[in-house]
């Protein structure tokens, strides 16, 4: 008997060597290989024109003195710091709200889901026009609450305030559904024991709801920690990184040295010390989170 | 008596809480639909009207006139046109790649399949510019860079897309094909026969999300096109921003009609999208 299932299993392999070989080919070529060639460049300086030049760390030193790439990178730590945790408490709070059994579900998360849908492009042309300091409608809305009227994209105080305005606008429907994802997986019994003992609504939510969901937290954290570091969309169609440098992010600048300076491999080295920056949170948030759900069960 | 008044005072209160979260989801909608309602109103505006304050958010009549002559102002067609082109080219073959290799990685054995979708898996951590930087030397030095393949190739394999179906693959009991196998059915016959029909709705997930990432795509298209009658839809318009920053009314246009496909496909396949989103969430 298992020497007749040791045949089939061996026969698959041409099969499996016919179906996978498109897609493992490709994946080699324009994912496995350009991961390993990017660390490559990172050690070179190459310009596409002249030959490649071996120059060990230099890139990294480099990078570490160039007071633009620290005002990008700094850029990106403030604004991940802004987009993340309050996308994350709002996306928490809607898909809460989202869980009960509650009317118009579907149309509600469809309104909160299509901002995430919809191309940078076009968002970008409609929240450049209401961020508009004399016309637009958002200081015309707060005008009837004394605000005076905000240079939004103007200043180099808020332009980077404002992109992480619109992140968080645009990205809010699509964590709100991961999280809702996961509170469906909680199990209904938890919160009607907790009535039972007469705990209050937001007592549920902070001693069941946060605990339970603290896997699918972890993942949303990660993934928009990720997306975060790689904004360049919105950065470079609101604002173009300005005025000046005031919202220059990483891969903005990471953009014009590898396709417009043609630096390759200045701009891998800026590619991989994102990749680090992100491995290293994403490595300490794990043992973290793993510490508070040990000491939760 | 008292279980009365208990089950009242709960009724009330259940219809407090409800009407709280009606009232923040209704003011969440709206925060997030203003936005599009303002990009509709504004194309519809008489140009002369674009700048009035206090802002309103339709002008004195319709003014279809930014719709009628879009394509005379740029080359409208041509973009979503070229955009169409390059979208349905990477849905098909990613979508063909993705179930045929996740058939492979669920349910065929073969040497070093674990380790292989190891790999697919770590490449999902990996920022996207990365392999961009040397996608682009690769493009130029095949002299694909400039033109559409650059933007149909590397696509055409999507980590994700092969995670989703080897997930969903998984799931099919093995009995099925068993019961195939003895009947005399290859592990050709059983994926075309058994296992795409049965893929359906995940096949339409990761279409959607493949086809949304495509259409919205920017940085790609920024990197490789340089020719204006190659552009796709978002550099177009990128592009019109610059020429025509004024025109309001002709740019919100635009970016209404490029955001259509999307929204369309969103709204037919609702669940479609949500599953996948959820399946996202499932990667651990």
């Amino acid at each position: 008997m298992a020497k007749i299932k040791r045949n089939k299993l061996n026969d698959d392999t041409p099969y499996a060597a016919v179906m996978l070989a498109p897609n493992l080919i490709l994946f080699i070529l324009f994912m496995l290989f350009p991961i390993i060639y990017t660390f490559y460049l990172s050690f070179h300086k190459y310009d596409m024109l002249t030959p490649m030049k071996f120059v060990g760390l230099q890139n990294y030193i480099d990078m570490f003195n160039d007071e633009t790439a620290m005002t990008c990178l700094w850029n990106t730590i403030k604004y991940t710091i802004m987009v993340v945790p309050i996308t994350m408490v709002i996306a928490l709070m809607l898909a809460i709200a989202m869980d009960s059994h509650i009317m118009f579900k579907r149309f509600y998360r469809a309104c909160f889901f299509i901002p995430s849908i919809t191309s940078w492009v076009a968002i970008a042309v409609v929240w450049c026009w209401l961020m508009n300091q004399d016309f637009g409608l958002l200081n015309y809305f707060l005008s009837f609450f004394g605000v005076e009227p905000i240079p939004w994209l103007t200043s180099a105080q808020w332009s980077l305030i404002s992109v992480a305005i619109v992140s968080i606008w645009k990205g809010a429907g699509y964590n709100m559904l991961l999280f809702l994802g996961g509170l469906q997986g909680i199990s209904t019994s938890y919160y009607e024991a907790a009535e039972l003992d007469g705990a209050s609504k937001w007592q549920q939510i902070r001693f069941i709801t946060v605990p339970l969901l603290a896997p699918t937290t972890f993942f949303v954290f990660v993934t928009s920690i990720i997306s975060s570091f790689q904004v360049f969309d919105a950065v470079s169609m609101m604002t173009d990184g300005g005025p000046g440098r005031s919202s220059s992010v990483l891969v903005h600048y990471l953009y014009q040295n590898a396709f417009k300076y043609f630096q390759l491999g200045y701009a891998s080295a800026i590619a991989y010390l994102m990749f680090f920056i992100v491995m290293a949170l994403t490595i300490l948030n794990m043992k973290f989170s793993k510490g508070s759900t040990e000491g939760f069960y | 008596m008292v279980a009365e008044t208990i089950g009242k005072s709960n009724k009330a209160r259940k219809l407090r809480n409800h009407i709280i979260l009606h009232i923040i989801l209704i003011l969440g909608s709206i925060t997030m639909l203003v936005p599009f309602l303002w990009m509709i109103g504004t194309s519809l505006k008489p140009p002369a009207e674009v700048w009035l304050m206090p802002p309103k958010l339709f002008g004195s009549y319709l003014n279809f006139e930014a719709y009628t002559k879009l394509n005379s102002r740029f080359d409208f067609v041509l973009y979503f046109m070229n955009s169409v082109k390059v979208s349905a080219w990477v849905v098909f073959f990613q979508v063909l790649t993705s179930c045929m290799a996740g058939y492979c990685f669920a349910k065929l054995h073969f040497p070093g399949r674990d380790k292989i979708f190891v790999a697919y898996l770590a490449t999902m951590m990996v920022p996207f510019h990365i392999t961009t930087i040397t996608n682009f030397l690769t493009m130029t030095r095949v002299g694909l860079a400039g033109t559409h393949w650059a933007l149909m190739i590397p696509p055409m394999v999507s980590a994700f897309g092969t995670f989703l179906l080897r997930q969903f693959f998984v799931s099919v009991p093995n009995s099925l094909m068993e019961a195939a196998r003895i009947d005399g059915c290859s592990p050709f016959g059983i994926f075309f026969k058994i296992m795409l029909p049965l893929a359906g709705s995940s096949i339409a997930t990761l279409a959607i999300f493949c086809f949304m990432g495509t259409w919205n795509d920017y940085f790609s298209p920024l990197i490789y096109i340089t020719d204006a009658r190659k552009y796709t839809l978002p550099i177009g318009l990128a592009n019109l921003r610059g020429l025509y920053q004024t025109d309001w009314c002709l740019l919100m246009a635009s970016c209404f009609i490029s955001i259509l496909p999307v929204l369309i496909a969103f709204l037919c396949a609702q669940d479609a999208f949500v599953k996948g989103v959820a399946l996202s969430g499932m990667k651990d």
